[in-house]
């Protein structure tokens, strides 16, 4: 991905004609723009409207740093999930600054850094992974013998949109876990004068990244967004409300330990930790790598990931979540299911009940687990 | 001729961020100090946590090798609690490491390390027939056809067409350095693309059992995957077909391409056997244990060090005599800067004393880097592949010497060439070779245990802190894709009271001791290095990848009485 090697592509040259002339076709094209409406949620009304914007576009120029971090949401966007005509799109881009991967180092490096910002001001997209250490003028992380945040700052002035994949750019993550020894901060605590995409998790799904960017180019404007500046599209619910295990869950099927009877069958990971209540996040819908199959569906709980703070507020990762407002209904779920689990047919019927009862609180906005975000080293917006 | 003072910042290419300074002469450099600038405090944070969340934690210090981290602590908090995990919990960890290996070394000689050797504008003049007949000729890899590189061609000309170079603007192309001819650099270019779809495949296998790559979870007591062949929720026969044609797809690709490339590309560039030996002193705590962790007679990669690049004799390693030195790195220790640590009396205060930023030069400063320098018994040690084949070498590793043999005899070498820039790139290619095919062997071994009815995943007897001892401490060795790790944990009142990991890039990037002994980066780059055009410093590129730098792994620290003390002085 990302290798304009691939997939050349002439200058002035709109998509559809490249594609023509890559030999895909029309109908592949149209199939593709149909999952990424269907990842984006927009339903199929949209799709020739996705399919035309996609078309028309030039490569837009995008410049990717990488701040205090340790590369994982390069990686991970380096699994998307669609090998080929996914690889397609997100060449849509021209991707002139990427530290892990370009050809040049040092001055030439820089340079090029210095010519796009220059070149393209007002138009291109700024790309970050990592956080900014404020802390002691900002001597954790440099570049060039220059700080992150003078980086960061430079680079924002003339983008025209910002995306922050990953829990560092979003929030600081592990390195703003107490007692934040850098003082390190996410990018919307530096950058408020443009929009500025969470694309939340440690690290999130890549394709989720791929998605925001075809919606930016589609649409001319970032997705809608959640309180905390996540788009709707993929953080927009639950985990628990998505689980596959939820029938577990209402039932009252529960593993209470690693590999015990309930773990070989599959069932619910909340005794032993799981966060899936309290995490917003679309891992049980995308999946991760090619869609193969994610944490929970790998027997192991939950750590909260998408959520700000999560090192202090969801640890220790193997404890139950508190009982809070919201839970009532599971918890009584949980007894009553765990009694009427022992048939089999029973168990059925107590899924059906617990779910009709947590649909009956959801309607009524009964308040869930939200995750504080009292944390040090700036909250969303500097609180 | 006057020194010229060269400053290579950021180093791309890498994980992390790397700066190089060095002084250079005559087209030759005379000095050279690496620094780190990047610090997260990562293992400060960790105190006072459950030490059943330790991996998680420990896992975000790198997202590259996602794995190495994780188990290295499971491994420390299992020696400390006295936890022995079951026999499936290990082969699946030794499934994840080993592909962990394979896919990272691909990626990183295809697009880390390939640029500082291939010159992507240089392919576009090849003849596609020519490429196609030295493919054929070194691999039965299926896509070896004239149309096919053409295909390849004709993109990259389109591109090159477009003006707009993302990427690869401002590489060094047509420096004097890059010696291939056209159609071996277009036979590159083809593979580092095919690459990238390949490394998303496999890695698959660690979504398998840990739920995601990167960061796949881990488990303290052994694996949260459980084993039923007849739920459609667990390890059952549909996952077991993919993970096994997933290893036999890293397989064709590691023999049918990366190792015909590497071999084809290395003998062009045979004089780089004779630069960037460096220290000379090699460390592997091994890797792959095949049976008990506690037990080094069954790893499968050996344990030793190789000092003095004497392969005829293996010392024993002893954790006892790693400590670690700050005489050049921004840090402060209560019995002054010239003391030495070991990891159980790991004690570090933050203390920055380089210039205020911005600023141009480091290499006049006492203390230029965020590393500590990990020293053996006083000496600085390089780890990593080429460390660990010339263990494996020296203890008479039977598949790791033919391999050896085959490169030395294709190359027309004698085994001196190992310890150079050339050896430690080889190294990778041979290590990737010996555990692609010995993922099948673990393959086998975990099959037949399940067709044998051990399904046992876990071992719970210690997670519940209440059967812990009051005080605990272990050690975790791994040797992991960039060489030697080891963390050491202390546990008290069941929370972790210090965490410290010496890790490869610290024992590599490693700045100046207290005795001026160079880390292994440093004394690489002046040992018989060239460097023809300061201005595009192409030879310190291809020494420095070719240690395949992982930056964010290697500053650590973390108080012994806890409290973090930073202070500041800035010039």
């Amino acid at each position: 991905m990302y290798l304009p090697t691939s997939h050349a592509w002439a200058e002035g040259e709109s998509l559809g004609a490249y594609l023509d002339k890559r030999g895909v076709s029309r109908r592949d094209f149209l199939a593709f723009c149909t999952e990424m409406t269907a990842i984006l949620g927009l339903g199929s009304m949209m799709t020739p409207r996705l399919a035309q914007a996609l078309a028309a576009q030039k490569r837009p120029t995008v410049v990717w740093l990488s701040l205090q971090e340790c590369t994982g949401c390069v990686e991970s966007v380096l699994r998307t999930a669609e090998p080929t005509i996914g690889d397609l799109v997100l060449d849509v881009v021209s991707l002139d600054y990427q530290h892990n991967i370009m050809a040049a180092a040092g001055h030439h490096a820089e340079a090029a850094l210095q010519d796009t910002i220059a070149k393209n001001r007002g138009e291109y997209l700024l790309v970050v992974t990592g956080s900014v250490p404020l802390a002691d003028g900002g001597i954790y992380t440099t570049i060039g013998g220059r700080t992150a945040k003078v980086i960061l700052e430079e680079a924002a002035t003339g983008a025209k949109a910002v995306i922050a994949i990953g829990a560092c750019a979003h929030w600081g993550n592990i390195q703003a876990a107490r007692p934040n020894p850098t003082g390190a901060v996410g990018v919307d605590a530096i950058v408020k004068d443009k929009p500025v995409v969470n694309i939340a998790g440690c690290p999130p799904i890549g394709d989720v990244v791929t998605a925001t960017i075809v919606h930016f180019l589609t649409f001319g404007r970032v997705p809608a967004l959640d309180y905390d500046g996540r788009p709707l599209f993929a953080y927009g619910a639950r985990i628990h409300d998505q689980c596959p295990k939820r029938a577990n869950f209402d039932a009252g099927q529960f593993v209470e330990a690693f590999d015990d009877e309930a773990a070989r069958k599959g069932w619910c990971l909340y005794h032993v930790g799981c966060k899936g209540p309290a995490t917003y996040s679309p891992c049980p819908i995308f999946l991760w790598n090619t869609r193969t199959s994610w944490p929970i569906g790998a027997g192991h709980p939950c750590l909260g990931c998408t959520e700000r703070h999560f090192w202090d507020t969801m640890t220790p990762f193997y404890g139950r979540l508190p009982d809070v407002a919201g839970f009532g209904v599971e918890r009584y779920a949980d007894t009553f299911g765990a009694a009427l689990a022992i048939g089999a047919a029973a168990g059925v019927a107590a899924h059906a009940i617990a779910t009709g009862v947590h649909q009956m609180r959801q309607r009524r906005k009964l308040p869930v687990l939200e995750t504080p975000s009292q944390g040090q080293g700036g909250g969303h917006g500097q609180d | 001729m006057a020194k010229t003072r060269v400053v290579v910042d950021p180093i791309t290419r890498i994980e992390g961020h790397l700066r190089i300074e060095a002084q250079a002469e005559d087209g030759r450099i005379t000095n050279a100090w690496a620094t780190s600038t990047q610090f997260r405090g990562i293992e400060i944070i960790m105190q006072g946590r459950d030490p059943r969340d330790a991996w998680a934690f420990t896992q975000r210090i790198c997202g590259v090798c996602t794995v190495v981290h994780a188990v290295a602590s499971c491994r420390a908090v299992e020696d400390a609690l006295d936890i022995r995990i079951p026999q499936n919990a290990n082969t699946i960890r030794n499934l994840i490491h080993g592909m962990q290996f394979v896919q990272d070394h691909v990626i990183h000689f295809y697009h880390l390390h390939a640029l500082d050797w291939v010159d992507v504008v240089s392919a576009l003049s090849a003849n596609p027939a020519d490429t196609a007949a030295i493919a054929r000729k070194v691999s039965l890899w299926p896509n070896n056809s004239e149309t096919y590189f053409r295909e390849v061609q004709n993109r990259l000309k389109t591109f090159v067409g477009s003006g707009q170079l993302g990427i690869f603007s401002n590489g060094y192309w047509g420096h004097p350095a890059y010696k291939l001819p056209p159609a071996v650099n277009l036979l590159a270019v083809a593979h580092y693309l095919e690459a990238l779809d390949w490394q998303r495949d496999v890695i698959r296998l660690h979504t398998i059992f840990g739920g995601k790559n990167p960061h796949p979870n881990f488990l303290v007591g052994g694996m949260a995957s459980a084993i039923n062949l007849d739920s459609r929720a667990t390890i059952n026969a549909e996952r077991l077909t993919d993970i096994h044609d997933m290893i036999a797809r890293a397989q064709r690709f590691v023999e049918q391409v990366y190792w015909p490339d590497l071999l084809a590309i290395a003998g062009f560039y045979k004089e780089w056997a004779g630069i960037g030996g460096g220290t000379g002193n090699y460390l592997a705590v091994g890797e792959f244990p095949e049976a008990d962790v506690r037990d080094p007679g069954s790893l499968y990669l050996p344990r030793g060090i190789i000092l003095s690049k004497n392969l005829s004799k293996v010392w024993p390693y002893d954790e006892k005599l790693v400590k670690e030195y700050i005489t050049s790195s921004w840090y402060e220790y209560s019995k002054g800067d010239d003391a030495g640590l070991h990891p159980y009396e790991g004690e570090t205060k933050a203390k920055y004393t380089g210039p205020k930023p911005p600023w141009t030069y480091l290499q006049d400063e006492q203390k230029y880097s965020w590393m500590k320098a990990p020293r053996y018994d006083g000496r600085p040690m390089e780890v990593g592949p080429l460390a660990r084949m010339l263990v494996a070498y020296g203890s008479g590793h039977e598949g790791a010497r033919a391999l050896v043999k085959e490169v030395l005899d294709r190359l027309e070498v004698g085994p001196a060439a190992l310890f150079s820039t050339l050896g430690r790139t080889a190294a990778r290619g041979i290590e990737t070779v010996l555990l692609a095919r010995r993922l099948s062997v673990w393959y086998d071994q975990f099959v037949a245990r399940i067709k044998g009815g051990d399904t046992s995943t876990f071992n719970g007897d210690k997670w519940d802190p209440a059967r812990w001892p009051a005080k605990a401490q272990g050690y975790g060795y791994l040797d992991a894709p960039r060489g030697a790790l080891g963390h050491w944990v202390q546990i008290e009142d069941r929370k972790i009271s210090r965490y410290q990991c010496v890790v490869p890039s610290t024992w590599n990037c490693s700045p100046r001791d207290k005795q001026g002994q160079m880390g292994p980066y440093e004394a690489a780059l002046v040992d018989h290095h060239p460097l023809v055009k300061p201005d595009q410093p192409l030879e310190i590129l291809r020494t420095v990848h070719s240690f395949d730098p992982c930056m964010a792994c290697g500053v650590h620290v973390l108080d012994a009485t806890g409290g973090l003390v930073t202070s500041v002085r800035v010039q």
